[in-house]
């Protein structure tokens, strides 16, 4: 395993611009590492060798002109993107069955920008199904593994952008996050997850599942990472209606100068306690004591109705989700499934959306349509809407009188895979501190706060910051990260073991309730096992294309 | 499917005295922007099937919609226009249902927050009678893609092997025009409706929001219509006859659901609320699908959208900006010009209101201006099937056909055969006078060659006139007119055979 693989992106731009290392020795490096590990963790659904060491190539060759001051810091920097963000060229399939296949002819604005900044992508990241899920295992091609345990979670739905910035395949990813989607896998997997404020990153080709609460956002090893990472993808998109007319500035410069002296830190009293993990809790106020140390005020805050935002959020997402998925009906795009029977076009939708979607993103549908339904509207999402307006304001109230607010990002390390398969309402209480950003549209940052003690389990820390203040996340992360790492002699991924091999026995273990859930799902573990030896190939052939 | 057969209709005189008429209309204006409602995608018709889509409006995932400035600005206008209030800030809605013209299985429209609301127009029928409608709201959508149902006989999905869908007219800006029940009608209710149609499709035209044309569908009425008891308060229940398409139509739908209400009522049955579709060629409508106020489209705020508010200054500049509204501007040019009611009408009628008034402002007089419009280029276009503005004669061709007579260079029988080379295309009237030689012969010795000859031809004439009968001259004139091809002057030809015969006039 190269050693250039574990430098942060931060680190990697350094060696780059020095010519210490060459774009294309570091894609490489990475597409090793995807192919020595990847086999166990399945964080990547398509791999783009060859692309991605024609990008890195052409960096090189620039940089080898003298170009080089006319490059982004970060060009060169390969980056894995969340399958859910739509890129040309290379298939984005939303972790369904129903897009499998399906080639975007047109680039997210995101993807727009890393192309512009010339970062080679590496490929498309796994995740649940249309983002539905906390534990990237409603994926229909099969369920992404955590680096630190491969029996185990590595959270969702972004759970493959963090397995692969976790296991070295990446330097950094993007992911998206609707309740927690970047920042809960961040917490599983140690490493930084941010959810920007909404609107501060164009959502324009990010497959919608709740449009008011969708965000994309970086997934990296560093808080430095991340801010250099959000800069690149952040600003005004003509195309995005909800963006933010104004960029989100001095995310590099705050992570770089942290500073927590004379700030006033809020801890939510209603984000802990009971229902928390004993360890989430020790090592949260660890985090605590550090940066108090550090010269932070830390003080408790009341924001009473982060009780009903989960219920609140359960009925907005898939309300919006039930709509934006309306468009996946085997017309226009994606597969398209034929009933026995006649085939009029009611028969070839339903029949396409029942093949098609897994359980969760049907339940979520059901659930949806009914909250709409006239005469439930009201009752249902007209009451959500009220409880979001609610936690809005215990937002602003807390922010009057604190400059971030802290919590842990999930009330438990990562559970095992399949534990929570047959209890939908367990895994969405795993979101249960990550949603009021969303509902808020406030950024939030998760950071590795340690491992937990009864589990060796990384243990996410969360912070909170008003509306377009993302610089404050930055601040007082680099000081937390910096203080954490002094503890630790290092990162906390140096603690972690290596990429396990994936036993024949674990397998049918962790997957027991998929396999249950009958042959859709062993079709699934099938596609996704010859989807494998396809990119094992195109690896390979990029390879020995690259050689000659 | 034909259902006349079946359908039983009460005479529509019977009706009318039983029953009291409530309408209601739906309008959907397509705006002619130059791009669609949400994408950047061209808003053009007549293009090859779907070629003007772009990933936005062909609704491919990760796609988000934008407002066009300028649909949201054409939007306000028809509002002002309509006499409506302007929302201060509107949101944009979701309306659920699948449909596979409806690439996004869902239609963004404005639901409970229209831009415009509580306007009203007069509507002035032939005889001059007055309505005024109520408008209940104009909102902003989106226009469907095109379905076209393909392997059976009548062009319907009833029956179809296959249906083949265009997405160019997906997302092409709609405004959707929704009166408030139009009550106290009466017999005049298809009138009415004709004229109703005809009122917003004036406006729309007039502002140069839309094309305006309605054989493409630009301008497309919802006709409602319910019948109750004479000197009932509470309303029957209402059909909708969707999508009827030309003027003609709209009075005629109007006119059959009395009829074939009425006589449902009169046999004790009850009006199904539901759609009805129009048969142009039966002139009858046919049963649709069943339609409730519990349909449910799952209506939410469309959250890719902020909402559309809009500044005072901008709606005063846009007001400043209106056309003069095509009633007023009617009242005021008949007026001007003195015509009668019907010589109006007729004017009106033929589409040549702007070419007379551009004549009219370029120095003709009304009555030129109406002789040669009406009297020959309106004619002409009847005779070919054309319309008169098809034609290509402009105020410049009259203006300058009438300067050559008033010239006299021409008369009006050679004016009338320069208007058909101009026609022909083969130039300006000047130049059409010069090239067929059509002048009036103006050169006295060629005229006097040919009045002595007149006068040899007939010298009994000549004798009388000589004699004092100088009504006689009509005789010679009429030989020199001959002789020269009617080419003279005729009061010149008079005034010279007089001279020559020493005779006074």
């Amino acid at each position: 395993m190269s050693e250039l693989i574990k430098r942060t992106a931060t680190e990697l731009a350094g060696l780059l611009a020095s010519g210490e290392t060459t774009s294309v020795e570091l894609t490489r490096a990475c597409l090793d590492r995807i192919a020595a590990v990847d086999g166990s963790l399945n964080a990547f659904l398509h791999v783009n060798a060859e692309e991605a060491l024609a990008v890195a190539a052409e960096v090189d060759e620039l940089r080898a002109a003298g170009k080089g001051a006319d490059l982004h810091p970060l060009a060169g920097v390969p980056i894995a993107v969340k399958d859910l963000i739509v890129t040309k060229g290379q298939p984005t399939t939303a972790g369904s069955r129903m897009l499998d296949g399906w080639v975007s002819p047109y680039d997210a604005t995101v993807v727009t920008k890393l192309r512009a900044a010339k970062m080679p992508i590496l490929g498309k990241t796994n995740l649940d199904e249309f983002a539905m899920g906390s534990s990237s295992e409603h994926s229909a091609y099969g369920p992404t593994r955590n680096p630190w345990d491969v029996e185990r979670i590595p959270g969702g739905s972004g759970g493959g952008s963090a397995a692969a910035v976790a296991a070295f395949e990446a330097p950094l990813a993007l992911g998206t996050d609707t309740g927690g989607s970047i920042r809960q896998p961040g917490a599983m997997t140690g490493t930084v997850g941010t959810k920007p404020t909404y609107g501060g990153v164009s959502r324009y080709g990010a497959i919608a599942m709740a449009s008011s609460l969708d965000q994309i956002g970086p997934v990296t090893r560093t808080v430095e990472d991340s801010a250099l990472l959000q800069e690149v993808i952040g600003g005004h998109d003509p195309a995005d209606s909800t963006s933010l007319a104004d960029p989100l500035e001095g995310l590099v410069d705050a992570a770089r100068h942290g500073d927590v002296s004379g700030l006033r830190i809020g801890v939510v009293k209603e984000l802990g306690g009971e229902g928390y993990q004993a360890g989430v809790r020790e090592r949260f106020s660890e985090s605590l004591d550090l940066l108090r140390d550090a010269g932070a005020e830390i003080v408790e805050v009341s924001c009473p109705n982060f009780d009903y935002a989960l219920g609140a959020y359960y009925l907005i997402m898939p309300s919006e989700a039930s709509s934006n998925l309306a468009k996946f009906d085997g017309v226009r795009f994606g597969n398209r499934v034929l009933p026995d029977g006649p085939t009029t076009i009611e028969r070839v939708m339903g029949a396409t959306r029942e093949a098609g979607f897994g359980d969760e993103v049907k339940r979520r549908i059901i659930l949806g349509t009914y909250a709409l339904s006239a005469g439930y509207y009201d009752e249902y999402y007209g009451s959500a809407q009220k409880v979001r307006t609610l936690v809005q304001r215990d937002f602003e109230a807390a922010f009057k009188q604190v400059d971030v607010l802290i919590s842990p990002t999930t009330p438990t390390t990562a559970f095992p895979l399949g534990e929570k398969l047959d209890d939908p309402l367990a895994m969405y209480l795993n979101d249960v501190a990550t949603i009021p950003a969303n509902l808020a549209g406030v950024p939030g940052l998760s950071l590795p706060g340690g491992l937990a003690s009864e589990d060796n389990l990384p243990v996410g820390i969360q912070l909170l910051a008003p509306a377009k203040q993302d610089a404050r996340l930055y601040r007082v992360g680099a000081v937390l990260e910096s203080k954490l790492e002094e503890k630790w002699g290092g990162p906390l991924l140096a603690q972690a073991p290596d990429v396990q091999p994936v036993v024949d026995s674990v397998v049918d273990q962790g997957s027991a309730s998929v396999v249950d859930q009958g042959s859709a799902s062993d079709r699934a573990e099938t596609r996704a096992e010859t989807r494998m030896e396809a990119r094992a190939m195109s690896h390979t052939e990029a390879t020995e294309g690259s050689r000659s | 499917m034909t259902t006349t057969a079946t359908t039983e209709l009460m005479t529509f005189d019977d009706a009318i005295a039983k029953y009291d008429p409530v309408l209601g209309f739906e309008v959907h204006v397509e705006l002619n922007t130059k791009t669609k409602m949400f994408s950047a995608a061209p808003n053009a018709f007549g293009d090859d099937p779907n070629t003007n889509v772009t990933p936005v409006c062909l609704g491919l995932p990760g796609v988000l919609p934008v407002v066009n400035k300028h649909a949201v600005e054409y939007s306000i206008k028809i509002g002002l226009a309509l006499g409506c209030t302007i929302a201060e800030s509107c949101r944009f809605a979701r309306k659920n249902y699948f449909y596979p013209d409806t690439p996004k299985n869902f239609q963004t429209s404005q639901y409970d927050e229209p831009i415009a609301y509580d306007g009203a127009i007069d509507i002035e029928l032939d005889d001059g009678t007055v309505f005024t409608v109520e408008i209940e709201r104009a909102h902003m959508e989106e226009d469907a893609g095109k379905l076209t149902h393909m392997g059976g006989t009548t062009g319907r999905i009833q029956g179809a092997e296959y249906s083949l869908v265009d997405y160019n007219r997906s997302g092409v800006p709609l405004v959707e025009i929704v009166t408030k029940p139009v009550e106290g009608v009466g017999d005049r209710a298809p009138e009415l409706a004709k004229a109703y149609v005809t009122a917003i499709r004036e406006i729309v035209k007039n502002l140069d929001v839309s094309d305006a044309r309605m054989e493409r569908g630009n301008v497309r009425c919802d006709a409602n219509v319910s019948l109750r008891p004479v000197g009932q308060e509470k309303f029957g229940t209402r059909s909708e006859t969707k999508n009827v398409n030309s003027l003609r139509s709209v009075e005629h739908a109007v006119r059959f659901e009395i009829q074939r209400q009425a006589a449902l009522l009169d046999g004790g049955g009850e009006v199904v609320q539901e759609t009805r579709h129009w048969h142009e060629d039966t002139r009858s409508t046919t049963s649709g699908r069943p339609k409730s106020d519990a349909d449910d489209y799952r209506y939410f705020p469309e959250p890719d959208l902020v909402p559309v508010v809009t500044d005072k200054d901008w709606i005063e500049e846009l007001r400043s900006q209106l056309p003069e509204p095509p009633a007023i501007r009617r009242k005021r040019l008949k007026a001007d010009w003195g015509y009668s009611d019907e010589e109006f009408r007729d004017v009106v009628n033929a589409g040549l209101l702007d070419s007379v008034e551009e004549t009219i402002a370029a120095g003709a007089s009304p009555a030129v201006a109406r002789k040669w419009w009406m009297g020959e280029v309106s004619r002409r276009a009847k005779a070919d099937d054309v319309e008169p503005a098809a034609l290509g004669v402009t105020s410049a061709t009259i203006i300058e056909l009438n300067e050559l007579i008033e010239a006299g260079k021409i008369n009006d029988k050679l004016a009338r055969q320069t208007l058909d080379g101009v026609l022909a295309g083969e130039g300006s009237p000047s130049e059409v006078v010069e090239k067929r030689g059509l002048a009036v012969v103006s050169d006295d010795s060629a005229l006097l060659e040919a009045i002595d000859g007149a006068l040899a031809a007939q010298p009994d004439v000549a004798d009388k006139i000589r004699g004092g009968k100088v009504q006689a001259v009509g005789a010679i004139v009429g030989g020199v007119m001959k002789a020269t091809k009617g080419q003279a002057d005729a009061g010149r030809v008079r005034e010279l055979i007089l001279e020559r015969l020493d005779v006074q006039a």
